[in-house]
């Protein structure tokens, strides 16, 4: 496990369309591993692109669900239903490749 | 399908969408596939995009249909540049609301996959571009950029699939770019999902020369031309070179105009050649043909009018020697600003951007009157067929601007005269025949069109005053060559 320093902050922008099966399964593999993981230190912010279509080609989204890590940079990118944790894991910079 | 159509016994054409790409909407009869995809695939550089963004400006710019651009490739600088060169500004289109562009950037670098995910956040996308402008026709360029940067192929062409599905549910004319891949149209195989129409563009480079070419390889419904079309990329953007673009659709002058020779002005009906007309003047080396059109050029100046001479052989300091001696002087006619040279080695460069200078050289000095000479030497530019239909094009051009053309053609040349003569109102032959060990120039007309003429073959001798044609009444050969004799003793090379 690495020792991300313990002032860092991470703001992560879930991006679903609608209230799929896929995108609530991946809100709540998403909740437990930062609860498990980055307890008091992430924000979470979920946005459904059918409600704010404008926004997806800010943080350039094409694949729902994605997952931005908008801090710590560089900015990081996890897409699917995030039903493997240790992938998302690495994909966060918590666990080595 | 949803839309039933009565089957009147007559099949029903399908609704086409114009490109404004003059020459494509011939080979299409009339564009693009209405409400459906058309991949458009070729090699790097091979004008895809150009094509594309043409498609769409004109759109917007032209028939009042608003697009929406989905680059996958370039920034927007590139693109707006690529914009900026056919003449519109794509920043002001966009203020304008006549077209949409979305960015799209694949950084698989900084893409972590992990379980199942679709690309609605695409679909969304595009969809929130088309309703912002009301869009009618969409580009998606290079969608294949995706696999590059997403690795789950099997999910990319569901997805694929699933939009050029879309696409056509929402009745979006759209243009899909796709780099040509070994063996196949494209790389990841896009013709198997878009399959109303697929045109191909290849970049080929032939003896050091390059061409462009264009073929619809599919239109699901509809005729079109099958051919390899020779298309350019030039200041107006693209065109394409269809054979069969002479859109017969000229005025026909009546007018007439001296050929500057007055007795073969007696031939062609006693008036000369029809303003406006095509004429092709053919025979071997040493003919008199760039002498026949001296004087037709500096009859023209003479009127006033302004004539571009296009030389293909020889340098315009060379040729205002030459026809001085023949009894021509052009350079007063250079210095009254009457008449101008656009001297060129015909493999310089490719068939298609000597047909672009041209059309900027007639665009810029706005003749009434041109000279080429001689064609056949353009055909070391390219193909035979490439040629023809780089001339059918030219011709149609100045046809269509009103311009009189003056054709030189070396014969017998490579190039098959009865497929050029085919363009040409007016075909004057000039031969040079040994008759008793003298050689004896004549001069016949073959055909033109919209006149009487005469049918005789006429005997001419090259002065130092000119070109001078006997009549057949005066006394034939014999004196016709002591007269040319006698030229020649008094000074005059060319006579003999």
């Amino acid at each position: 496990m690495l020792e991300p320093s313990e002032a860092e902050t991470f703001l992560l922008r879930l991006y679903v369309a609608g209230e799929t099966p896929r995108s609530l399964g991946a809100l709540s593999n998403l909740k437990m591993i930062c609860e498990d993981n980055l307890r008091g230190r992430y924000q979470l912010e979920v946005i459904d692109l059918l409600q704010n279509p404008g926004l997806a080609s800010g943080d350039q989204i094409l694949a729902v669900p994605t997952l931005v890590r908008r801090l710590p940079h560089p900015i990081k990118k996890i897409i699917g239903d995030l039903s493997n944790r240790e992938r998302v894991l690495v994909g966060l910079d918590l666990r080595a490749r | 399908m949803s839309n039933p159509v009565a089957h009147s016994g007559r099949a029903v054409e399908l609704s086409k969408s114009l490109t404004g790409i003059r020459g494509l909407d011939e080979v299409t009869r009339g564009g693009l596939p209405t409400g459906r995809p058309t991949l458009v695939c070729g090699g790097a550089g091979s004008g895809k995009t150009l094509l594309a963004l043409t498609f769409l400006v004109n759109g917007a710019v032209r028939f009042d249909e608003p697009g929406v651009l989905m680059t996958f490739e370039e920034n927007g600088d590139e693109i707006a540049s690529d914009v900026a060169s056919l003449g519109f500004d794509l920043p002001a289109l966009i203020e304008a609301k006549k077209i949409a562009v979305d960015y799209v950037r694949v950084e698989r670098s900084e893409i972590e996959e992990t379980g199942e995910y679709d690309l609605e956040g695409l679909f969304i996308r595009l969809d929130y571009a088309i309703r912002s402008v009301g869009a009618k026709r969409v580009v998606l360029d290079t969608v294949e950029a995706l696999f590059a940067g997403l690795s789950n192929v099997t999910i990319l062409r569901a997805e694929l699939r699933r939009l050029f599905r879309w696409l056509k549910d929402r009745g979006m004319t759209a243009v899909i770019t796709g780099e040509r891949g070994e063996g196949l149209l494209t790389r990841q195989g896009l013709e198997e999902y878009v399959s109303d129409a697929v045109i191909l563009l290849d970049h080929r480079v032939h003896d050091q020369t390059s061409t462009r070419r264009l073929r619809v390889v599919k239109y699901r419904g509809s005729h079109h031309g099958t051919n390899e079309y020779p298309f350019l990329i030039g200041i107006d953007g693209i065109s394409v070179l269809p054979v069969s673009s002479l859109a017969l659709q000229h005025d026909a002058s009546e007018v007439r105009i001296s050929s500057g020779v007055s007795r073969l002005d007696d031939m062609l009906s006693g008036k000369g050649y029809l303003c406006g007309s095509t004429i092709l003047v053919s025979g071997t080396a040493g003919t008199g043909k760039t002498s026949l059109s001296a004087h037709f050029l500096k009859a023209a100046c003479s009127r006033g009018e302004r004539c571009l001479w296009f030389l293909f052989e020889e340098s315009p300091q060379q040729l205002l020697r030459n026809m001085r001696s023949v009894g021509v002087d052009l350079e007063p006619w250079v210095e009254a600003g009457l008449l101008q040279f656009h001297a060129d080695r015909p493999s310089r460069y490719g068939l298609e951007t000597h047909l672009v200078t041209m059309h900027q050289a007639v665009a810029d000095f706005k003749p009434t009157v041109t000279v080429i000479d001689p064609v056949t030497n353009l055909l070391t530019a390219g193909t035979l067929t490439d040629v023809q239909a780089m001339l059918t094009r030219l011709i149609d051009h100045l046809k269509m601007e009103g311009i009189t053309a003056m054709l030189t053609s070396l014969t017998p040349g490579t190039v098959d005269d009865s497929t050029i003569s085919s363009l040409m109102d007016t075909w004057i032959v000039l031969a040079n025949e040994n008759v008793g060990g003298v050689y004896r120039r004549t001069m016949g007309v073959l055909k033109s069109r919209g006149m009487a003429h005469s049918n005789e073959i006429r005997t001419f001798v090259l002065t130092d005053r000119g070109l001078q044609v006997f009549d057949p009444a005066e006394p034939p050969m014999a004196k016709a060559i002591g007269g040319a004799r006698l030229e020649g003793q008094s000074g005059n090379a060319g006579a003999i």
